[in-house]
């Protein structure tokens, strides 16, 4: 069943998406989670049923619309009317809205009591991501970047304290918006291990289109050993230049915004930094969080993402910020 | 609903013999001299339907040409991957001054700029009841629309999209965008508002005599359910803006979580416009099908009941709807599930009104045609648009596709596929009505392709786009995660679908000089429009004829001669004035011959004015802005006093074939008390979105109002709403004293009124204050203020129109027998009373109840 349900959505998809295919990181139609695939059954099943009906009120538009002679009949007018446009619809309407409501309830209803629970906060323009033990306490800040285990139901809880964002894993399921003033939720079941990638899909000012991030499904037993490294304080430099480079970091008042765990920094404004040189990207924009980015982001955050809260740090010197970028590069 | 009206036989026949020559050259020329266009620098102050249509028409083909341009650009920049051509600032502006300008000053208003042009040609009327309103809203529409379109070269236009979402557009967006929008666009709704007034009365007070409801044509039904969604769907969203703009500019938080507000009431109160929204723009445009498919299938509707009953019934529905845009918004699975059923139920009516429309081809003798071409086009789109919107209305679904591409795909298909298509088959099929030229067979088609073609290539792809992860509303997408070759082929067809709408654009442009004039009725169409001679006179039609057929053209024997020789009423000007007649609202039983104004700047004077507030508003510059408003009063006061309730030289006129009608009517009967109490329906329908946001607050349970907060109490409140019932009491002892002529009497109930309106609001305004309501400090105090000063603003304007009446009377322009005016007062004042009741219950009663 699941296999040929597999084979018609990508006999499908080739069809109607041609050479441009499905699959993706960031696709709906690619699902790696119980939420997207279901929508995604319930999305080549509509458009199979959508094409037909467009076929045959188009074939019968320009069937009785090519030029004839007159033909009254006021039997086919009950059939056309009546028949084709209240009988059919009405049935047809009614019984798509039982097969879409009958699919609803797992797709609102919260996770069992005592699942893995992240609460991720919609910034401008970037996501504050928790992880919470079982009493809703935070065990640990990152940003950006979410890493799941397979396999297991994951409870979003979703808020915002500056504008509305909205959270979205394509390839998991649905979205879910971020409003101020109040907390959403999203359940999502994660089946298939692999990177995926998210964005906001509210429109959120500036930046809006620069406020994406990586997810990361990892075997259980991964997943338990990543976020035990994630809740170790920062390593120690080892180089005279990441030495150098923590330095800096303190001299140049980073830690007003940023917290870099085991070290003065403390900010809450920025994104925590104390494992940044392990994520997957950075500046939820995609970038790559290696040392010549670091350091182009550091001197001028404006070019690489416009509208960005962070200002340009090129008067340290360029010696200063390459410095900076290794000490940030080695926080793995 | 039916007037006072005599009871005379339906079928009266037109004149057996039609007046001597002569005698009706002398008639035609004395009908060309009370309508003649005025010519030169003055010409611009014409403010018959023909004139003021056109203007209004090429003014919103023009927005529509200037948005496309926009969205261009946004194609361009998305062509590749992370691409700089724009700026990210640009970007937003970019789409938010596209969505904004195609809704609001294209797709809604070039609805009520055809039917401006064509609606008395319809209803065989020489012009609508309200020439100079109509010039007004154009005016005023030109006015904001340059406003707002013109701030993008400033690098100064809005930037929160076209849905302006607050907080981001209340709190992060401090620059003037936001209030060019807020304050352009209420400018532009409220013209628009006047103009579905005048849509309104003019079908249900200005039809030919004898066509009775039942044999009005489809065209005219559809305006008239679009326009009376409009009374009801476009005030949310002025209060709204007004909300949001209350917030920028002094802080009430009705949007600001912190002190009590919730950014959610806006998009309850915009999307409760913005889905009935998408109907107002649909349903005039299908409108013209209906006109274009019997004409070309060569008979009658077939299912006109069904039609128009699918016409109300899709009006109805729309406004059950609207939470389907808010889905993601975490919302409890019931609400959900109720919305989800209720937007699967509008796609009934829609395929009725489609199946209508095949049916009669099918039965009919159909000859091919350009406008067909156009119609089958717009079928094809549509119904994918509709059946894709049938996929997004299934919540599940709804989760991953909101916000995404996939909707942009979606809603270009119905616009595109429900709306323009549409208007472009109106425009070939109507366009002879312009100037009596046609317009071009092989440029036409060729168009059509381009349109029809680039505009599936371009947005076809966006389905698969958006499922593929795109959200709308980016300038930048990756490289690398395979939305590269969609957003490239989307680029290309958009250019196609530019260069069509161009060919189309240059065909209406193009200059016709030498081109021989349209046959008359060149389709050979059986509605009143097609009456019109090749090119028009400005008088309309010859005659106004007497109907009892759907279809008078093909029905009605000799119909078209009856017509040109005078046979029907009014076909003579003795007097030299503008003439229509006015009918009852069901039998079209003429009840009067109604004096119509001729050209004047008066309307243009009041649309600078009014602009001159709300332009002046935005940049703060409040001295400017009063004097602006100031004016605007003087000007709208000159205007009315010169203008309207004109005492006629006699009190009754023949307008032909036996029938005397009064010059001169007043209450129910007249046009003026029904635009009054339209107008009016509009006004309720804000106030009761204030209600409603009241008591969303307080459905939040955080507090409204806030512990420890003392109510505006029920002392102040009662004793405010009292006096203002008494000055609703004397203005209607003022109407009784006046009709009997007791001048004195009248002036000084008018007077006590006043005094009493004025005495009330202070009474109502000393609960809040006494009691220490302070706006900006909660929600609740802003609500409970907003409520007071919603009621401050009516009753100051119903002392304006006391004043009036009482100026009036001393001049002597308005009597027992010619009270228009304060026939209309009393009516204003009944609303006004029902308000002010209103608001003391909540405000001083509510808290009680808890």
């Amino acid at each position: 069943m699941r296999v040929q349900g597999g084979a018609a959505s990508v006999a499908a998809c080739v069809l109607i998406g041609g050479a441009a295919g499905c699959a993706g990181v960031q696709s709906a139609l690619d699902p790696g989670g119980d939420e997207a695939a279901t929508v995604a059954r319930l999305f080549w099943t509509m458009t199979a049923g959508a094409l037909v009906i467009w076929a045959g009120v188009v074939a019968l538009g320009w069937y009785y619309g090519r030029p004839h002679e007159e033909a009254p009949s006021p039997r086919r007018d009950r059939w056309l009317i009546l028949g084709s446009g209240v009988v059919f619809p009405v049935t047809v309407l009614t019984a798509l809205l039982a097969y879409g409501l009958w699919m609803l309830p797992p797709l609102v209803s919260r996770a069992p009591e005592g699942s893995l629970t992240v609460e991720v906060v919609g910034e401008q323009w970037w996501w504050r991501v928790r992880y919470l033990d079982a009493t809703g306490a935070p065990l640990v800040e990152l940003a950006n970047e979410i890493r799941l285990p397979v396999g297991e139901p994951v409870q979003f809880r979703l808020s915002s304290d500056n504008v509305i964002h909205s959270f979205w894993i394509p390839s998991l399921g649905g979205k879910m918006d971020m409003i101020p003033g109040r907390t959403t939720y999203l359940t999502l079941h994660p089946t298939r291990v692999g990177t995926f990638a998210g964005a906001c899909a509210e429109y959120c000012g500036t930046a809006h289109g620069y406020m994406r991030f990586m997810v990361d499904v990892m075997d259980p037993a991964a997943f338990d050993g990543w976020l035990a490294g994630q809740r170790q304080v920062a390593v120690e430099p080892q180089t005279p230049e990441t030495q150098r480079g923590r330095d800096v970091l303190r001299r140049a008042g980073c830690g007003a915004c940023h917290t870099v765990r085991g070290t003065s920094a403390d900010g809450l404004i920025g994104p925590d930094l104390t494992h940044v040189g392990s994520r997957m990207s950075l500046g939820a924009a995609g970038l790559s969080t290696d040392a010549a980015t670091l350091e182009r982001w550091v001197s001028a955050p404006e070019r690489l993402k416009p509208g960005v809260h962070m200002p340009a740090f090129q008067m340290m010197g360029s010696d200063d910020i390459r410095a900076l970028a290794a000490y940030l590069e080695r926080l793995e | 609903m039916s007037d006072p009206g005599g009871k005379a036989p339906y079928d009266v026949e037109p004149l057996a013999q039609p007046a001597p020559e002569a005698v009706r050259t002398a008639q035609a020329e004395r009908l060309l001299r009370a309508w003649k266009t005025p010519t030169g620098w003055r010409y611009w102050s014409a403010v018959n339907n023909s004139e003021v249509g056109l203007w209004y028409t090429g003014a919103t083909l023009f927005f529509m040409a200037f948005a496309g341009v926009l969205a261009l650009v946004m194609r361009l920049q998305l062509a590749v991957p992370d691409n700089d051509l724009v700026s990210a600032d640009t970007y937003n502006q970019l789409f938010t001054v596209h969505g904004s300008v195609m809704m609001f000053l294209f797709a809604i208003p070039i609805f009520e700029a055809i039917a401006v042009m064509l609606l008395p040609q319809f209803l065989g009327a020489r012009d609508l009841p309200f020439p100079r309103l109509s010039a007004f809203g154009f005016w005023a529409f030109l006015i904001g629309g340059v406003f707002l379109s013109g701030s993008i070269f400033f690098d100064a236009a809005p930037r929160g999209g076209w849905f302006m979402y607050p907080p981001l557009t209340s709190a992060y967006q401090p620059d003037l965008g936001a209030d060019i929008w807020l304050l352009g666009f209420s400018f532009i709704e409220v013209a628009a508002i006047a103009a579905a007034v005048e849509m309104i009365v003019g079908t249900f007070k200005c039809r030919p005599p004898g066509m009775r409801l039942n044999l009005v044509p489809l065209y005219v039904w559809y305006v008239v359910v679009a326009s009376i969604m409009i009374l009801f769907a476009f005030p949310p969203l002025i209060v709204g803006s007004m909300l949001l703009e209350v917030e920028r500019a002094f802080q009430w938080p009705f949007f600001d979580a912190a002190r009590g507000g919730d950014p959610l009431l806006w998009q309850h109160l915009f999307w409760l416009f913005g889905h009935p929204e998408v109907y107002i723009i649909f349903l005039p445009s299908v409108a013209l099908i209906a006109m274009i498919v019997p004409t070309f299938a060569r008979r009658p509707m077939i299912g006109y009941t069904w039609v128009v009953l699918a016409a109300i019934g899709t009006g109805f529905l729309s406004f059950g709807l609207w939470v389907h845009h808010m889905f993601t918004t975490g919302l409890p699975g019931v609400t959900i599930a109720l919305f989800s059923a209720a937007s699967e139920a509008v796609a009934i009516p829609t395929s009725v009104q489609i199946f209508c429309f095949i049916a009669t081809l099918a039965a009919g003798r159909v000859v091919r045609s350009l406008p067909m071409l156009y119609a089958f086009g717009s079928l094809a789109i549509f119904v994918l648009g509709g059946l894709t919107g049938v996929m997004v209305a299934i919540a599940p679904f709804d989760f991953q596709a909101h916000d995404t591409f996939f909707i942009v795909g979606h809603f270009h298909y119905v616009l595109i596929g429900g709306a323009l298509f549409p208007i472009f088959a109106g425009c070939y099929y109507f366009f002879p009505l312009i100037n009596g030229k046609q317009l071009s067979e092989r440029l036409g088609r060729i168009a059509f392709w381009l349109a029809f073609v680039g505009f599936n290539i371009a947005f076809l792809p966006m389905h698969i786009t958006g499922l593929r992860g795109m959200p709308r509303r980016v300038p930048v997408y990756p490289a690398d995660i395979g939305l590269d070759l969609l957003n490239l082929t989307s680029t290309i067809g958009a250019f196609i679908l530019a260069s069509g709408v161009a060919l189309i654009l240059w065909d209406m442009l193009r200059p016709k000089g030498r081109e021989p004039f349209s046959p008359r009725n060149p389709w050979g169409a059986g509605t009143l429009e097609w009456l019109q001679e090749m090119p028009g006179k400005p008088w309309g039609v010859r005659s106004i004829p007497e109907i009892d057929s759907r279809y008078p053209l093909w029905e009605q024997p000799d119909f078209v001669r009856d017509v040109d020789e005078g046979r029907f009423y009014l076909p003579d000007a003795e007097e030299e004035k503008r003439e229509t007649l006015v009918t009852t609202v069901v039998d079209a039983q003429p009840v009067q011959c109604m004096r119509l104004p001729g050209p004047s700047f008066l309307p243009l004077g009041a649309a600078l004015t009014t602009g001159g507030f709300f332009v002046f508003g935005t940049y703060h510059l409040w001295t400017p802005a009063l004097v602006s408003l100031v004016a605007a009063i003087g000007v709208i006061w000159y205007w009315l006093w010169t203008g309207t309730s004109v005492i006629p030289e006699k009190v009754i006129k023949d307008i032909g074939l036996g029938r005397t009608l009064p010059l001169y009517v007043s209450g129910p009967s007249s046009v003026g008390w029904w635009a009054v109490f339209i107008t009016m329906i509009a006004s309720q329908s804000a106030f009761w979105c204030l209600v409603f946001a009241y008591f969303f607050y307080w459905s939040l349970q955080r507090g409204f109002p806030p512990p420890g907060t003392v109510g505006p109490g029920v002392l102040w409140p009662v004793t405010g709403g009292a006096l203002l019932l008494g000055a609703w009491a004397l203005t209607l002892y003022a109407r009784r004293s006046n009709a009997l002529e007791r001048s004195l009497t009248t002036q000084a109930a008018l007077l006590a009124a006043i005094v009493a309106a004025a005495a009330g609001v202070a009474a109502l305004a000393a609960g809040p204050w006494t009691t220490g309501l302070s706006p900006s400090r909660h929600v609740y105090d802003a609500t409970v203020w907003l409520l007071v000063v919603w009621c401050g603003l009516h009753v100051f304007t119903g002392v304006l129109m006391q004043a009036y009446c009482m100026a009036r009377r001393a001049a002597g322009r308005l009597t027992g027998h010619y009270d228009g005016d304060l026939q209309n007062t009393v009516l204003f004042w009944h609303f006004v009373a029902f308000t002010v009741g209103i608001t003391v219950a909540v405000i001083s009663g509510f808290p009680a109840v808890r």
